[in-house]
Order: structure tokens, then sequence, then C-alpha cells
């Protein structure tokens, strides 16, 4: 037995390296206690690196780890890559806002590791106690980074609300694994699979109970996700957590919590697709009008970032709700290209500053283009991006979930999510609008750090380059969503 | 095989979690008791497991029970500190001052 466990952990390589990782840091940081933060965020960022490489590098073919409750696939690997390549941008983007807010503590990098390797555990889930398991330990660096901010009401009480809702949420999530667990005998995802499979192939229909767990099951993911209806804590979290932390937020993670919806929905529960495909469906409509319609209103921008994130989640349910693999291909891809566009727009949001403070209303963008039109030519094609106008890499997002849609028979849904991108074309380039025709408001703080500039440039790029080599992530896309058939 | 039948057990988690979930939202008082709502609800789905596990004689459930007492443990932890520091900032933990953002 012993041996069998060693060889077992080969799959786990990137997730060992964050944890071990994550000790020596939490030591390294106590030790230098003056400048913690400076010391251990590059460290941080180069084990981030580093497990992302390995999740490139790692073979392919599915193999489990830890007696079947871990597995390493494409599909894996792929959510890997991007998520701790989207975590190590978020990181690099928060030291100069930590210093000027002065709340320079190295626990910070440390927690964002740990958060760091609950996804990458979340991703790779194979059974319903490593699910949970993955989700709580993504799940409660979160809350303590909500509140990071420890001296300022907002953070704490964004931290709060947070708290409640999420453990809200993986109660009735673990309610739902109960259930599951019960009518179908095991805990593993092959195994419920298989649960009601005839002798001679047949795949017999769900029982009640087991519906009613994975109905549980969609609701408490779906709060992970941010998806209606379960939205109602990311404007206020996002408004209130510091501004990095809000950007680490709508990047990674979501991408997890997708990952790992797709998973259940699709290897588990992927022969009872009409158990799920109407709720998935629900969802998806619904988040997409509430990210259109509420984002309207809004005149913070990182308030607006959260309802288009709600809106940006439910173009991708889009995809899932298909059910099939051309689905998760354009998941996968709806993704990629979400994190990319999220973290370069919340890495322009953090050169919003006067006088050494930050600002978040959307009037302090004014004029922008003519005071510094790199900065505002930035942001523009951002905007561009994720209001999905082509040719920029928002637009083929949308494309891949669409046409996977209407390959599936919902030519409806994919109409209903072109309506809503136009509705939402409008919140977008209002944004726009203000930077390039508003009366001039006072310039924002010159000498940008390296790091928030670093990405924004990045980021960009990307979004304008996707038309040119999308070869890379549309093959990648491909391989991983082959593997998730299996 | 236990002489009650397994219906008596997932009746009774059914209304430890509805009433777990009924504290989390008809309470306008305090937040420490959102906290013991949260545990209800953690406990009544580890009644759920424990019952699923003996009826099925499978151990799977009973070991996930533990693991859920563990990370409710860790849960808790945080949850305490969170109204700890919102707290010293606010000066009441009471659940209707928990509105500086409408969201």
């Amino acid at each position: 037995m012993i041996p069998e466990f060693v060889f077992d952990l080969t799959p786990a390589l990137p997730e060992i390296i964050l944890a071990g990782a994550g000790l020596v840091l939490l030591v390294l940081g106590a030790m230098r206690e003056e400048d913690g933060l400076k010391t251990v965020t590059p460290l941080a960022v180069v084990a981030l690196l580093v497990a992302a490489l390995l999740a490139l590098t790692l073979d392919r073919q599915p193999q489990t780890g830890f007696f079947g409750h871990f597995v390493f696939d494409g599909f894996a690997g792929f959510l890997k890559v991007i998520m701790l390549a989207g975590a190590a941008g978020s990181l690099l983007v928060a030291t100069s806002y930590m210093r000027e807010e002065r709340v320079e503590r190295f626990e910070y990098a440390v927690l964002l590791v740990f958060a760091s390797l609950g996804m990458c555990m979340m991703v790779s889930a194979n059974s319903l106690i490593a699910l949970y398991m993955a989700l709580e330990l993504h799940s409660l660096p979160l809350y303590v980074m909500a509140a990071f901010h420890r001296d300022n009401l907002r953070s704490t009480e964004a931290g709060l609300k947070y708290f409640v809702l999420g453990a809200l949420a993986s109660g009735m999530l673990l309610y739902g694994c109960s259930l599951v667990y019960g009518f179908t005998g095991t805990v593993s995802f092959e195994g419920i699979a298989a649960a009601f499979h005839g002798t001679d192939g047949t795949v017999g229909s769900l029982p009640v109970g087991a519906v009613t767990g994975l109905v549980f099951v969609i609701a408490g993911l779906a709060f992970k996700l941010a998806a209606v209806p379960f939205h109602m804590w990311t404007p206020d979290v996002y408004e209130g957590s510091p501004t990095p932390v809000a950007t680490f937020f709508a990047a990674a993670p979501k991408v997890a919590a997708v990952g790992l919806f797709v998973r259940v929905l699709m290897q588990p529960f992927g022969e009872w697709v009409d158990a799920w495909q109407q709720v998935v469906i629900l969802i998806a409509v619904a988040s997409m009008l509430l990210g259109a319609f509420a984002a309207i209103g809004q005149t913070n921008i990182k308030r607006l970032m959260a309802y288009s994130g709600i809106g940006h989640v439910g173009y991708a349910l889009v995809g899932l709700s298909a059910g099939t693999e051309k689905g998760a291909y354009g998941v996968l891809i709806y993704m990629a290209i979400y994190l990319v566009m999220t973290l370069g727009t919340f890495s322009c949001i953090l050169f919003m500053r006067r006088q050494g403070r930050y600002v978040e209303e959307i009037a302090d963008l004014a004029g922008l283009g003519r005071r510094q039109p790199l900065l505002a030519a930035a942001f523009g094609v951002l905007m561009f991006s994720l209001a999905g106008i082509p040719p920029l890499a928002g637009f083929f997002g949308k494309l891949y979930v669409f046409l996977a849609a209407v390959d599936a028979g919902l030519t409806w849904l994919a109409v209903v999510g072109v309506l809503t991108s136009v509705v939402g074309a409008f919140y977008y380039l209002r944004v726009v609008k203000v930077i390039y025709f508003d009366e001039p408001a006072e310039a924002f703080d010159g000498g940008a750090d390296p790091g928030v500039a670093g990405v924004a440039a990045v980021t960009t790029v990307m979004n304008l380059l996707f038309v040119v080599v999308p070869g890379p992530l549309l093959a990648a896309a491909a391989t991983a969503a082959a593997a998730l058939m299996r | 095989m236990s002489a009650i039948p397994l219906g008596h057990y997932l009746t009774l988690a059914a209304v430890v979690f509805t009433i777990g979930i009924f504290g989390i939202f008809l309470n306008r008082k305090n937040v420490i008791v959102i906290l013991m709502s949260i545990e209800l609800i953690l406990l009544a789905i580890n009644i759920n497991l424990v019952a699923f596990s003996s009826y099925l004689a499978d151990l799977a459930g009973q070991v996930f029970a533990l693991f859920v007492l563990t990370v409710a443990a860790a849960e808790a932890a945080i949850g305490l500190a969170i109204v700890v520091v919102y707290f010293r900032n606010r000066g009441s933990i009471a659940v209707e001052d928990i509105n500086l953002m409408k969201g």
C-alpha cells in the first residue's frame, strides 16, 4: 500500500509545490517582520509560476492519485495553468496598493498561495470529499483576504458578508453532497457516473433524492460562481474589499469555480444532462439579464465590474448548457479570455489614484483620453473586449459559447445572449465615452508601479493579439475539453 | 442495522438544516446567532452522512463527517475573527447595522 501511495503523488506535484511554498513563505514572512510583503511577494509569484509550469509539463493522460480522490488530466492542467498565471498577475499588482494603503502585511501573499492551492485542488477533485475540502481550502483564505484592510469598515463588512453567505453556500453544497452520497452509495465521481448503469450498459434514471442533491450542489456552486440568484454578495464584496483583492476574486477563483462546476456536471452527472440542463439554462439567462441591466445604474467602477462578472459567468454557462464537448470547449476558451480581460481592467483601475488616494468612481475617469492617452487606450481596448466587439478577444469567447449552444439546438439561448451583450455594450461604451469625450477632471498621479503597468500592458496586448495568434489557446482548450469526456 | 429506520434520521437532518437556514435569514439581531446557525447546518449534514453511512454499511460517509467537523472548526475560527475585526470598526454586531454598502 505504501509504495502505491508514493507513486500516487506525481499528479499532485503543482499542489505539493504550492503547499510547501505557502508554509516556507509563512515562516520567512514571520522572520522578516519589517519588509515581509516585499520579501515574500516575489517568491510567491515564482512559486505560482513554477507550479503553473509543472501543470503545463505534466503528462496529460488522466492519472488519479490519493486513492482516486484526485485526478490530473488535460482539463485540470489547462485550468491550472491559466488560474496560476492569473493568481500570479493579481499578486503582482497588489504590492503598491498595499504599501500606499498601509496594509503591507506578508500574510496577503501567503493567503493567496493557499487559496491558489485550493483552486488547483478544486479543478482536480475526483470525489465529493475532495470537492468539499478543496472548495473550503479555497474559500477560507478568500474570507480573510476580503477583510484584509482590517482597520477599514468597508473591508471588514465585505469580509463579514462574504463569510456568512459563503458559509451558507458551503452548507447547501454539502447537504447536496450528502444526499448524492446517500442515494448513489459512493463518493467517487466514477462511482456516481456508473451508479445506475444496468448490467447491459443501459443508463438508468436518477432517483429523486439524487436529483435533489444535485440541485443543492448546483446552488452551492452557483454562489461561488456569483451566478444569479446567488450573486447578491458580489457587488458589495468587490466594492468593499481592497482593489487588489477584488482583482483576485474576479479572476482566478471564478475560473476555478467554473472548472469545478463543469467537471461535476459533465463527469459524474454527464449521463443525465436532462436532470441539470434546465437549471443551468435558467441560471445562465438570469445572470446574463442581471449582468446587463443592473450594471447600467452603477457609478462605482468596482461595482460595475462585479455586475459585468455576473454577466460573463452567464455567458460561460451558455456553453455548459449545451452539455456537449463543444460546449465545454467554449467555456474553457471563454474563461481564459475572461481572466485576461478582468485582470487587465482591474490593473487599469489601480492606476486611478489622486494625491496618493485611490478613487473608484467612473466620473473620475473623465477626460483621461487627453491627459494619459496610453492608459486611456488600454482602458478602451479592455472595455471593447469586455463588450465583445470584434476583432478583440472578448468577441471570440462569446462566439465559441454561442456556436456550441446553436449546435445543441439552443438557438434561442444564443439569441438571448447576443441581445444581453448588446445591452451590456451600453455601459462598457459609456466608460469609453467618459474617458474620451467628457470634460477632463483632475489628473491621476503619475509614476505607476512597474507591476501594475506590466500586467496592464501584457493583458491589453493579449486582447489585441488573440485574433492574430489564436492557435495555442484553441488547441489547448480542445485537448482539455476532450479529456473531460473520457 | 439500527431499529430506527433511515427516513427518521433524514427527516431530523432536514428539519435541523431548515432551522439553520431560517436562522440565517430571519435573524435580525446578532451575527453570533448566524454563526450558530451555520454550525447547525453543518451538524444536520453530519447526521445525514452518518445515517447514510450506517444504512449503506459504507465507511466513506463517516470519513466525510470527520472532515466536515474539522472544516467546521476552521470555519468558525475564521468567522469569529472576522466578527471581532468588524466589531472593532463598527462598535456593534447587530445584523441591521451591516448596511454600509447596499447590494
